[in-house]
């Protein structure tokens, strides 16, 4: 047995997973912060533990970054009370929420988020990334298309008629956006000829970033993860001017709480594909920072890279959010089947009739 | 009779959504840009910053002084009767009761309570009180722990109001009354 692998395994699980949730929770304020800014607010400044305001010139400045309201918002998130309403399906309401955040979570395994940590002779080499999967974007996808499960039950087991309209478009919708993203990948891996994220990362820093090789495939990746994601404009699951809040409208508590991370782990999750297949991953093409590592302060600069890339497509999420209205049911069918798969598809013809030509 | 609305087809520039998602683009990061850099949130931060309330503002009626620090009620009753909610209560001096303040006057409340829950700001007793000596000043946002603490008493009323800003029995009512003789009335 190897204990290296293991015990490193673990550690690089619990690090990820934190960073995530710490990611996740941030990003609900970035999200209320940057709404407030787009609608001439000041966004959340006033929560703060009591012994901020003793901290010289850092504490009330924090607060009025509204540093402390994510730790606030999860407290109560933890002590509302769990409502079950009468008349849910038990089961169901119960699996939901988990069915939900577990694919969401479950995705950032096959991402790299750095090359690789030199950590002396006897704890050697390791790399970035919790799996390095040689199917690593098909993995993501069936997970992917794991997480409308979650919202489909939701809208099912509660019994409710809001929720059930959100569950039936979530479920078209899902089915509508996952080809068109399946489809927007291909030219990607006919560019690079392989699956594996790290290897895709690797071919990036050698040819620059995919995004200028496959720029229409971003583009319809970029949409598809939005509505992958239940983000404005696609946001027709929530839709909470129609629909009071979707698929999540009887939930309370811990097991809303579940549905709210899983949003926002998706989103973190599709920003982190969005940079390792176009972005370039960890790499910059600056400072020799596009090969792996040689020590451990280059390492943790491109993992530092590979957030600030990260943080940026989270930011696009989030003000997008304030630029369009939302889709109609039948406009979104319309653009995901008559427009983006066509799209897709002559996509994939006109990169492999280019790399034909080439070789 | 239904009417068909004439829609104009889109163009294909519009089918794009190019120009909507650069419009959207546009006035997002305008409006960012402003709140975070030119100070032009709409917003007012309230417990620090406060509006200016305007002159002719009804707030909170509190009993007023005169000129001499005297209480200027006389204990008519009148703003008692004509509350519409009752949230006045004005104990009299009664027969060998209290003597008033000032000189002129005849007598003054024994206690006069004003249940602010119960205070709708009509501002009815302003208007009624023969003496000037209650007004409905500025103060807004009247804030207490228990029911017994938002009713004010004489002391309490009286504290509050400060000096009246008209001194003068009756000069005021007639320079109103006046002025509604000539048209259009300016008051």
């Amino acid at each position: 047995m190897n204990w290296n692998f293991i015990i490193f395994s673990l550690v690089k699980i619990a690090i990820v997973v934190g960073v995530v949730q710490g990611l996740v929770a941030y990003s609900v304020l970035a999200e209320r912060k940057i709404s407030a800014w787009i609608q001439d607010r000041v966004g959340p400044n006033r929560t703060a533990p009591p012994f901020a305001k003793y901290i010289p010139v850092l504490g009330p400045l924090l607060t009025r970054w509204g540093m402390f309201q994510p730790l606030a918002d999860g407290l109560k998130f933890l002590f509302k009370e769990d409502f079950t309403p009468a008349g849910v399906k038990k089961i169901y309401f119960w699996l939901a929420p988990m069915v939900s955040i577990i694919p969401a979570m479950l995705v950032i395994a096959v991402i790299p988020f750095g090359s690789v940590m030199p950590l002396g002779s006897t704890l050697g080499t390791q790399k970035m990334v919790i799996a390095d999967l040689n199917v690593g974007i098909l993995y993501t996808f069936g997970l992917v298309s794991m997480g409308v499960y979650g919202i489909v039950l939701a809208g099912y087991a509660a019994n409710s008629k809001y929720p059930f309209f959100g569950g039936i478009r979530s479920s078209a919708q899902m089915i509508s956006y996952e080809i068109s993203m399946g489809m927007s990948v291909i030219p990607v891996l006919l560019i690079v000829g392989n699956l594996n994220l790290s290897q895709i990362i690797g071919w990036q820093s050698g040819h620059g970033w995919l995004v200028m090789y496959a720029p229409l495939s971003f583009i319809i990746f970029m949409v598809a993860s939005f509505a992958e994601t239940n983000r404005t404009p696609f946001d027709l699951p929530e839709a909470e001017t129609e629909l009071v809040g979707g698929y999540h409208t009887e939930y309370s508590s811990m097991k809303f709480a579940l549905f709210f991370l899983a949003e926002y782990s998706n989103m973190v999750s599709s920003s982190a594909m969005m940079v390792t297949l176009f972005f370039g991953g960890w790499t910059l093409p600056f400072w020799g920072l596009n090969l792996p590592a040689q020590s451990l302060v280059m390492g943790l600069v491109q993992v530092l890279v590979f957030l600030l890339k990260l943080c940026f497509f989270m930011v696009v999420f989030i003000w997008v959010r304030w630029m369009f209205p939302r889709f109609r049911y039948d406009q979104l069918m319309d653009l995901g089947w008559r427009r983006f798969l066509p799209l897709a598809l002559a996509n994939i013809l006109i990169t492999a009739i280019w790399l034909w030509i080439r070789s | 009779m239904a009417i068909t609305v004439n829609r104009k087809p889109l163009t294909f520039w519009e089918k794009l959504y190019l120009p909507a998602i650069v419009g959207g683009l546009k006035v997002t990061t305008k409006h960012a840009w402003g709140t975070l850099f030119q100070g032009k949130k709409v917003t007012m931060e309230y417990p620090e910053q406060k509006w200016t309330v305007p002159t002719g503002y009804r707030g909170a009626p509190y009993l007023v002084k005169d000129q001499d620090g005297d209480t200027k009620c006389v204990s008519c009753q009148l703003c008692e009767f004509v509350c519409p909610p009752k949230a006045i209560r004005i104990t009299p001096p009664g027969d060998s009761g209290l003597k008033a303040d000032r000189a002129n006057a005849e007598k003054m409340p024994l206690e006069f309570e004003i249940n602010m829950l119960r205070c709708i700001y009509c501002g009815f007793c302003q208007e009624v009180c023969p003496e000037e000596a209650i007004f409905l000043q500025k103060d807004y946002s009247l804030t207490g722990l228990s029911r017994e603490e938002l009713i004010y008493n004489k002391e309490k009323l009286l504290a509050l109001g400060g000096v009246s800003p008209g001194i003068q029995k009756w000069k005021h009512k007639l320079e109103e009354a006046k002025e509604q003789e000539s048209f259009p009335v300016k008051v």
